[in-house]
């Protein structure tokens, strides 16, 4: 019997394998009739996941954290029993904050460590000025793009927060958001950095890759309890997941794919720079060319299997960024998010 | 009797925001401010001090929102409703309902009940209004269409009005199809035909 199950997302490049898998006729020959919904917020999604408006949900992985150990107000168990990729952001900046840092940076800007005392030197040059404080975004406070920034500032010194305003920003806003001068840079991921880029706003310093390699960027997230009642669905989608992951690694199926993806009841974005990002053609705008940039976006079957470790690394990031202070029961339930229970329990091979 | 209770309400669509404000104040909740943009949000938060703020879900800035409870400096710290898990049915009402509310911690959970209460039906008869909006403007589009089509008929069958349309209904019968649709292969027909 088909199990019929919905499943909320946001429209990005990486809710790629829910995509493939709903609509390429993968869930079906695994029984399962998918419904993606898309939505405009994690909160949302964490919120309808939560009772059960949705089965499901495309989640950033430190909010599924977030949400089951209930920082930020709100405690609303997860378990991932995959991981829907790996990587996939990147950090862009202003075309004028491009051009400021070109001019202060000893070295290559390529470099972390270069652009990072770069953006050290503006901040400063800025208030010895009186001017304000450089603006960067994120798109929600618990995920991977809040991370990379605090770190990559961190290279240099820079607190993010204090030295430079740390702002939250709906990824669709980002470009706009860039564009206005409401923020100077901004951390999120495809296909928001290359729109800003192509869009003439912004340049791209680095890619996630660049600065913190295969950091678990979304998961399939689950309630807690449901993943225990209900085997055998979670069994089926992640069946359908894996097979996804092959269909969706193939170099060959990425046209059609990005065709899927700019669907406009999936990410309503050009199918032709969904497509470069796939191969990993990035963009990076300041005058500078195409970068082939491999393992810009992993979904891989090795990069989609969860990992307990990922926990380990993710409440390192929060607790460096003071979201957390880790003790050993937390780390013990934030590693459960992980436990990739129910591929052991049905030898899922991934 | 009026309430202390200070509600600011996060909604982009200045009707529906009317409303909640309306039923609030029926509800006894008179110090309500209205904020359509969450530009402002910061400022209006730390100006008026809310106990409880409500969002609608549509809102892309509830993320936003949310965090700025984290790192505001201007309010004691938020959380969302469903924190308190004793009454589910009621926040699986207000997220089908399109509405999440955040009060300030140290508010009595269960003087929230009767604002998310209100805002819930309140958002619940703004969404039946709507659909019917939406009903009665596809209706009078497809009245315009059976209008255009039948002119057509009658053009090119020679026929007098409700001859035109009583051949329609027959045709739609017939096929087991609607009116409109029948209209609409009419007009197309007609374009191709042209």
């Amino acid at each position: 019997m088909t199990l019929r199950l919905r499943i909320g997302f946001l429209p990005l490049v990486d809710a790629a394998l829910l995509v493939a898998a709903a609509d390429t006729g993968i869930a079906e020959a695994h029984g399962l009739s998918l419904e993606l919904l898309r939505d405009v917020s994690w909160s949302n999604l964490r919120d309808r996941l939560h009772v059960r408006l949705l089965d499901a949900a495309h989640m950033l992985a430190p909010a599924a954290i977030a949400s089951t150990l209930g920082i930020g107000g709100v405690t609303a168990p997860m378990v991932a029993p995959i991981l829907l990729n790996l990587n996939g952001n990147a950090l862009t900046v202003s075309a004028r904050r491009f051009e400021e840092m070109a001019r202060v940076a000893q070295g290559d800007l390529a470099d972390p460590a270069v652009s990072a005392q770069a953006l050290a030197t503006l901040v400063s040059a800025r208030k010895a000025s009186g001017l304000p404080p450089l603006a960067f975004a994120a798109v929600f406070g618990f995920s991977c793009h809040t991370y990379l920034l605090r770190d990559w500032m961190a290279l240099a010194g820079v607190r993010l927060g204090e030295d430079a305003r740390l702002e939250i920003v709906p990824p669709v806003r980002t470009v706009e958001a860039l564009a206005s001068g409401e923020v100077d840079g901004f951390c999120a991921g495809a296909p928001w950095n290359t729109l800003a880029v192509e869009a003439g706003v912004g340049a791209i310093l680095h890619c996630g890759v660049d600065l913190m390699p295969d950091l678990p960027e979304k998961v399939l997230a689950w309630r807690a309890d449901d993943v225990e009642r209900r085997g055998e669905a979670v069994a089926r989608l992640n069946a359908a997941l894996i097979e996804a992951s092959r269909w969706v690694s193939d170099e060959a199926n990425w046209p059609s794919l990005a065709g899927l993806l700019a669907a406009p009841d999936r990410l309503a974005a050009p199918a032709a720079l969904i497509e470069a990002v796939l191969r990993g053609d990035i963009v990076q705008g300041g005058g500078r060319p195409l970068r082939q940039v491999p393992s810009y976006i992993r979904f891989d079957a090795a990069a989609i299997r969860p990992d307990p470790a990922h926990a380990d690394r993710l409440l390192a990031a929060m607790a460096r960024a003071g979201q957390v202070l880790v003790t050993l029961d937390l780390t013990e339930r934030a590693r459960a998010v992980f436990r990739p229970l129910v591929a052991e329990a049905t030898q899922m091979k991934f | 009797m009026t309430s202390d209770i200070k509600i600011l309400v996060v909604d982009a669509n200045p009707i529906r925001a009317a409303i909640i404000e309306e039923g609030l104040r029926e509800a006894g909740f008179s110090a309500i401010v209205q904020v359509s943009e969450t530009k402002g949000l910061v400022a209006a938060i730390g100006q008026h001090d809310p106990d409880v703020v409500v969002i609608d879900l549509e809102n892309p800035s509830r993320d936003a929102l949310a965090d700025m409870f984290q790192v505001s400096r201007h309010v004691r710290r938020p959380i969302t409703m469903f924190v308190d898990q004793s009454d589910a049915g009621q926040i699986e009402a207000a997220v089908e309902a399109g509405v999440s509310a955040y009060i300030v911690d140290g508010l009595r959970k269960e003087r929230l009940k009767p604002i998310l209460q209100t805002c819930i039906s309140r958002f619940n008869a703004f969404a039946k209004l709507r659909e019917e909006l939406d009903e009665a403007r596809s209706q009078l589009d497809e009245r315009k269409l059976i209008d255009r089509a039948k002119g057509i008929v009658m053009r090119l069958k020679g026929l007098g009005e409700d001859e035109a349309y009583a051949l329609m209904r027959r045709t739609a019968m017939n096929e087991k199809r609607k009116l409109a649709d029948i209209a609409r292969s009419i007009i197309t027909a007609a374009e191709v035909l042209k």
